[in-house]
């Protein structure tokens, strides 16, 4: 089942408050269950938050395209790390929500109107999501079925989209572009009218940053949730999860949209960012990058999915040209040979093995560290 | 029971009733003519009615009428390719039918899928052990148990389901270090956690040793009388069947070929037949 084991806890973990957030962050589903990971994290997130003020905010700026694609990897490894499906789609919900908020932010520029395309956008890529999911799971679509199913879903929007130029493939104001994608996006912006504020630059990188941490944190909460263990249950054994009373086709279907939406996110705040979309979103070629960064950074990792994004659109983006994606190519190559289950997983158990913990995997001993049973 | 039986076809359409009707007022539940006749199996638990499974242009199961009572303890044998395994998985709604229907508690749970048969009180152990290995064995227990227990009485009945499988000194070990018998028999505590009234065993004893099939049958003799839970297993060996089972099922060609007491069917030189490669005739 999960892959990831942590240090482990007892019933001498402490209580109150304190006690208790670590109860929902923390189970057999996530790496970096012990004070040392979380001292590690909060380091991690300081540096993060003081990066702007060393590179400058042209580099932040950049940066913080990275922060972004990690959405991206983590509704991958939401979708087939922990619950099994391997998805070639999610820059399908990506494409579409960036779009999305392109057609529905030039037609409502306003404060106003770009926090609705914001919503809007990612609730379009979580309801294609729905839809697609709907029909492979509860049609019975399974294992390698669901992934050909994806890959063709992009190619056929990447065809679609990029034969939309001309006026007639004007939405409003919004012209689609083909091609030459949507130019015209405006900057992300929340609020009504003199409560407004708009963000760009280095404001757009700390929201970034403070979206991720929340969404790195919630899906901690989630993955070792009785749902998470559920999703879990079905990536190791559809039939047997089945036998234990659970509506596999439900819980597929849930996490798909869930991956549809984090995907969603990415693609509005790609949109934001560069005030850009095209069909280039479409492409094989990006389509394949969640999956190269999820294997490299480990499957079933929520932390391997973010450094692995992050780490490697850094490497790819500081290297630039055909290079980066033959080099990125060799980089999976290795990992998958050398560590297949994932680069951050390997540390983990390194760390763990250098500390005398070994490589037996302590999870929870007893329910006590279920919030449930703690209240109870 | 399980009382959240949302299902309107009970049974009671005269066009669907295919046989004698049964004192629990179920007219589609079947009984056989003796069983009415001593005034035995009036609680029928299980029944299928014609039930046919073909794969392709292969006849896997075909029209098949099969019942178990209430804490009955049945045994399905019959050589390799006689459908065994289809059958239960037809039951558990894992394979759906060509034809004919399956009725639980006088139900109609054809067209359910297998999640809501689990909910209903059918629970099934596959042939091939399938513990979540990486986890620890409390996980494993856990996860059956987290879908109607919540806190304490969640964390009571996985102590009791751990305890009953005789692995209370393993709960923080990883399933994947326990023997095989002890795979089996957290399986099968994983699946008699639900408090199921019917518990499908596909061979729970394969590849075991004496001592661990001894341990097995005990288990499955205590649940069925202690808590009366109805037994469908699957298996090979005839020692064992002898050793736990009411009344035994001879599968062949997909067809129901015998059906008795363990004795009866032992000495019933047709099975030995159809054991050693013959017709049965």
């Amino acid at each position: 089942m999960a892959t990831e084991t942590g240090a482990g806890r007892t019933d001498s973990e402490p209580s109150g408050l304190l006690g208790r957030v670590r109860g929902r962050l923390e189970g057999p589903n996530t790496i970096g269950n012990s004070r040392a990971y979380w001292a590690g994290f909060a380091v991690a997130v300081a540096a993060l938050l003081v990066y702007p003020y060393i590179v400058g905010a042209y580099q932040a700026s950049r940066f913080s395209l990275f922060l972004v694609y990690a959405f991206l990897g983590l509704s991958l490894s939401v979708v087939w790390g922990y619950a099994g499906v391997l998805s070639f789609g999610q820059v399908v919900f990506f494409g579409v929500a960036g779009y999305t908020f392109g057609v529905v932010s030039v037609n409502f520029a306003t404060p106003a109107g770009i926090t609705g395309a914001f919503l809007v956008g990612i609730g379009g890529g979580a309801l294609v999501a729905a839809v697609l999911g709907y029909f492979m799971f509860y049609g019975g679509v399974r294992d390698v079925y669901v992934t050909i199913i994806t890959l063709v879903s992009t190619l056929v929007l990447h065809t679609f989209m990029a034969q939309t130029a001309g006026d007639q493939w004007t939405i409003g104001e919004a012209a689609l572009g083909g091609f030459n994608g949507m130019p015209t996006i405006p900057n992300l912006a929340f609020g009504v009218g003199g409560a407004a504020l708009v963000i760009s630059d280095v404001m757009f990188y700390y929201l970034v940053l403070v979206l991720l941490v929340a969404t790195y944190l919630g899906l901690r909460v989630l993955v070792n949730s009785d749902f998470g263990r559920v999703m879990v249950a079905v990536r190791e054994d559809e039939d047997r999860t089945r036998m234990f009373g659970y509506d596999v086709r439900r819980a597929k279907l849930l996490v798909f949209t869930l991956g549809g939406a984090l995907a969603g996110l990415s693609g509005v705040l790609y949109a934001a960012w560069g005030n850009y979309v095209s069909p280039g979103v479409f492409e094989l070629a990006f389509a394949s990058l969640p999956v190269v960064w999820v294997s490299i950074g480990g499957r079933d990792t929520l932390l391997g999915a973010v450094a692995a994004t992050v780490g490697i659109e850094f490497f790819r983006n500081s290297l630039g040209g055909e290079w980066a994606f033959v080099t990125v190519g060799a980089l999976l190559l290795v990992s998958i040979l050398g560590l297949p289950g994932g680069v951050v997983p390997w540390l983990d158990r390194t760390y763990r093995n250098l500390r005398g913990g070994g490589t037996t995997p302590p999870t929870e001993t007893t329910d006590s560290t279920d919030p449930e049973v703690t209240e109870a | 029971m399980s009382t959240n039986d949302t299902d309107t076809t009970d049974g009671t359409d005269a066009e669907t009733d295919t046989g004698p009707e049964t004192a629990t007022g179920h007219p589609n539940v079947r009984q056989t003519a003796a069983e009415l006749a001593t005034g035995d199996r009036t609680d029928t638990l299980l029944a299928t009615d014609g039930l046919r499974k073909e794969f392709g242009g292969f006849t896997a199961i075909d029209d098949v009428d099969f019942s178990v009572a209430e804490g009955e303890l049945r045994c399905l044998i019959g050589p390799n390719g006689a459908g065994k395994s289809t059958l239960l998985k037809l039951v558990t709604g894992t394979h759906a039918p060509t034809a004919g229907k399956v009725y639980y508690d006088g139900h109609d749970l054809t067209d359910l899928p297998p999640h809501e048969r689990v909910r209903r009180g059918i629970s099934m152990k596959f042939q091939v052990p399938s513990v979540y290995g990486e986890l620890t064995v409390r996980e494993n227990a856990r996860l059956p148990i987290q879908r109607f227990a919540d806190g304490a009485e969640r964390r009571r009945r996985v102590d009791e389901a751990i305890a009953a499988a005789g692995l209370s000194d393993y709960e923080a070990a990883p399933a994947s270090t326990l023997s095989h018998g002890q795979q089996q028999q957290l399986e099968i505590g994983m699946a008699a956690s639900m408090e199921p009234d019917l518990l499908l065993l596909d061979e729970p004893v394969a590849g075991l040793d004496v001592a661990e099939r001894e341990a097995i049958a005990e288990r499955i003799t205590r649940l069925n009388e202690e808590r009366g839970i109805a037994f469908v297993v699957i298996e090979h060996d005839t020692d064992f069947v002898a050793t736990i089972a009411d009344r035994v099922t001879v599968l062949h060609n997909g067809d129901v070929f015998r059906e008795g007491p363990v004795a009866d069917i032992e000495s019933d030189p047709a099975v030995q037949d159809i054991y050693l490669g013959g017709d049965g005739a």
